[in-house]
């Protein structure tokens, strides 16, 4: 608790034991209080015992009050609990004026409290920012300020600590704890030479990192920037409420003066007892209920804990805005590579071979040794083994076609169809979807190499949570092939599929989609942020993934998924109904109390205590609601559970 | 032109006055306060001078919430 609130608590706890102490006393001396033949002298004397705790509890309220009247402010909600309760006492109900003013106090403490442990909670979540940095100069470490650490230093991270600023790995080797980024809680390894991001935690051992940028401009800077300022952008809900909330506390007011004034008069005018005073503590009934608080503050701070449990989970949504559209996505088109597939060409078969297999690789792996295609890499990683070059020679490269050289004196041949053709050996054609690599030694044909991007494991799951989810049709947009498209589509399950489209196809299919889906669903496009930048900007929503130390991603995106796993496309639309759910079971909530108490206290059937349920008892639920939107939905928690006992190591 | 501030509002329709307040301010093309981050962002017009807009900005929302605070 912060000192204010301390001051706030006092107060409280002082009016209590002064309000209880002034019923027993005046129970126990004055019995027939609040009988009609009550004497002046004990009216007065309870009156001014009862402003002991009044003023106790609520002299800043009418300061305050005070100060709006004269800066013309007359319905902030200081004034209207002032008027309420000074009304109150005018009517000799000084039990229910001192109690108004003591419930508003508590709900304003409990609010207060309730938002600054939710701001803590999400700093908590987030707790990835750097506390300081080992900075090495001529030999000796000092510990530093990570934003006074100059680009291109040498800074130590021991097990235990934070990498604070982004960084290549000069010397160690370590685990990482990504968890805090990603969500994900199986380690990853690294090596000297490979590049680390802030953020992450150094399980294992002492890394001597050259720090590649300044911390401001580190990965673990820009996610706290981007989760810290995501309420900015209002979701249509938090704009309804605060547009509601400026029509409602004026209305309710003028409601409650005409109730206050008008009655009476019509009594009066129709020869009946005016009854003034009955009216008029209905009136105040009305401005206790006035105060907009629950609405307005349980739905920032739903949206709020939303965000800040989806980060939790390695989701970055940039917005409350995308939140809200994320709970209505209707359509998910998504990118093949990289998304749904691995992104990288790996060997996964070798047909045909006339001799072993292993032996046919190497002979592949040494013709593409030298180069540097995706797809000559793929066989040189698969072979694995090591290379004597000296073994090749005459290397011709025949572009477009493949490459032919001597290997201990054998002519080898490898490339695709043309080439074969073109060395007139008959080949066996592949029946699977891939690149196919044909080898020939000796002018005779030897196998074909296979080799495909794979499709992540994740994928398949992935396509059926969206469905499961709600979605009605998923979409793959590719510029590959249509025979690759067609077998990973279907393999995957996706609806429909849309192959050899250029970057600006993919933008006019997603326009397409964006015509045809009807108002109020929306459109999400899956894409790996890199080369998807433009149609991530035309969709409702653009997910980019594996985002981790993207900036190009996390600039594109709406929603940035921290990892590459795409079950966590379900995950935000999972997270985002929830947060959605909670926003209108709150909206929905706090308009029927207040409305009915409002009825209620217009018939004259609700009292003053009511009221203040009305007012505090439904913000204090509509807050508690609200926190809830911070715990992932169950599921999303399990499959984070799933690798705890690999952080242990 | 955007840029960030800090502020303190104890209330959350109090920062939405502030909002209010700010947004009309001469000089402010647009402004956000979120108040769950305790920030506000003013958008400021074409040429205005920051310096004093922000001063008009403080003194406007002063008048709506004396309890509120930002800082430039």
């Amino acid at each position: 608790m912060t000192k204010k609130q301390k001051k706030v608590l006092i107060r409280i706890i002082l009016t209590i034991i002064l309000t209880i102490g002034l019923e027993v006393v005046s129970r126990v001396f004055f019995p027939g209080e609040g009988d009609a033949q009550t004497s002046t002298f004990t009216r007065w004397l309870m009156l001014g015992l009862y402003l002991i705790p009044y003023l106790v509890i609520g002299y800043d309220i009418l300061k305050k009050a005070g100060k709006g009247i004269l800066r013309r402010q007359i319905l902030d909600e200081n004034f209207l609990m002032a008027v309420a309760t000074i009304g109150a006492f005018a009517l000799g109900e000084y039990r229910e004026g001192v109690a108004v003013m003591l419930f508003y106090q508590i709900g304003e403490l409990f609010q207060s409290y309730a938002v600054g442990r939710s701001r803590r909670n999400i700093s908590d979540l987030m707790d990835i920012r750097p506390d300081y940095a080992n900075l090495v100069q001529d030999g000796e470490v000092t510990r530093v300020d990570p934003d006074e650490v100059p680009v291109g230093s040498l800074i130590t991270v021991y097990p235990g600590e934070k990498i604070p600023i982004d960084g290549v790995i000069e010397e160690g080797t370590t685990m990482l704890n990504t968890a805090a980024l990603t969500g994900e809680s199986v380690p990853r390894e690294a090596a000297a030479g490979d590049e680390v991001i802030s953020g992450c935690i150094n399980l294992t051992g002492i890394l001597q990192i050259r720090t590649s940028r300044a911390f401001g401009e580190s990965t673990v800077a820009k996610i706290l920037d981007l989760v810290e300022n995501a309420g900015s952008k209002k979701s249509r809900s938090e704009q309804f409420i605060t547009k509601f909330a400026r029509i409602y506390t004026p209305a309710v007011c003028i409601s409650a003066l005409a109730l206050a004034i008008l009655p009476p008069l019509f009594l009066l005018a129709t020869g009946r007892a005016p009854a003034f005073g009955d009216w008029i503590y209905r009136g105040l009934t009305f401005l206790v209920i006035s105060c907009p608080c629950a609405l307005v503050i349980s739905i920032p701070l739903t949206f709020f804990a939303g965000i800040g449990g989806a980060s939790k989970a390695g989701i970055l949504v940039k917005g409350s805005n995308y939140l809200e559209a994320l709970s209505r996505v209707k359509y998910v088109l998504f990118d093949k590579t990289g998304t749904v597939t691995k992104g990288v060409f790996e060997v996964i078969g070798i047909h045909h071979n006339e001799m072993e297999e292993r032996k046919l690789l190497e002979y592949a792996a040494l013709l593409e040794s030298r180069s540097t295609h995706p797809i000559a890499r793929s066989i040189v990683n698969a072979y694995e083994g090591k290379q004597d070059l000296s073994r090749v020679s005459d290397l011709a490269e025949i572009s477009g076609h493949g490459i032919r050289a001597k290997v201990d004196g054998r002519e080898v041949a490898i490339g695709n169809a043309k080439l074969m053709d073109s060395l007139d050996i008959s080949y066996i054609p592949c029946h699977h979807t891939g690149t196919v690599v044909h080898i020939a030694i000796d002018g005779s044909y030897a196998g074909h190499i296979l080799i495909a991007d794979i499709v992540k494991p994740e994928a398949e799951t992935a396509l059926k949570m969206l469905k499961s989810a709600g979605v009605s049709k998923t979409v793959m947009l590719t510029g590959d092939a249509k025979a690759v498209a067609e077998s990973v589509a279907k393999d995957l399950g996706a609806d429909d599929f849309y192959s050899d489209l250029l970057p600006a196809d993919k933008v006019s299919k997603v326009e397409d989609f964006l015509i045809r889906k009807a108002k109020g669903e929306t459109l999400a496009f899956v894409g790996d942020g890199i080369n998807d930048a433009p149609v991530l900007a035309r969709a409702d929503i653009g997910i980019a993934m594996g985002a981790l130390g993207s900036d190009a991603a996390i600039e594109a995106a709406d929603v940035v998924l921290m990892d590459d796993d795409p079950v966590k496309i379900a995950g935000a639309i999972a997270i985002a109904r929830k947060c959605m759910r909670i926003v209108y079971e709150n909206i929905a909530f706090a308009l029927l109390v207040k409305a009915a108490c409002l009825i209620l206290g217009a018939l004259g059937i609700a009292n003053m205590w009511l009221a203040i349920f009305a007012d505090v008892g439904v913000m204090v639920i509509a807050v508690l609601n609200a926190i809830r939107a911070l715990r992932a939905p169950g599921w999303m928690r399990q499959a984070q559970n799933r690798g705890v006992s690999a952080e242990n190591v | 032109m955007k840029k960030t501030y800090k502020i303190e509002v104890d209330c959350a329709n109090c920062a939405n006055k502030m909002e209010e307040a700010a947004k009309k301010t001469e000089g402010v093309a647009d402004c956000t306060v979120n108040f769950m981050a305790l920030k506000m962002i003013v958008d400021f017009a074409e040429g205005a001078d920051e310096a004093s807009v922000m001063k008009a900005v403080i003194k406007n929302c002063k008048k709506v919430e004396d309890d509120c605070e930002i800082f430039v």
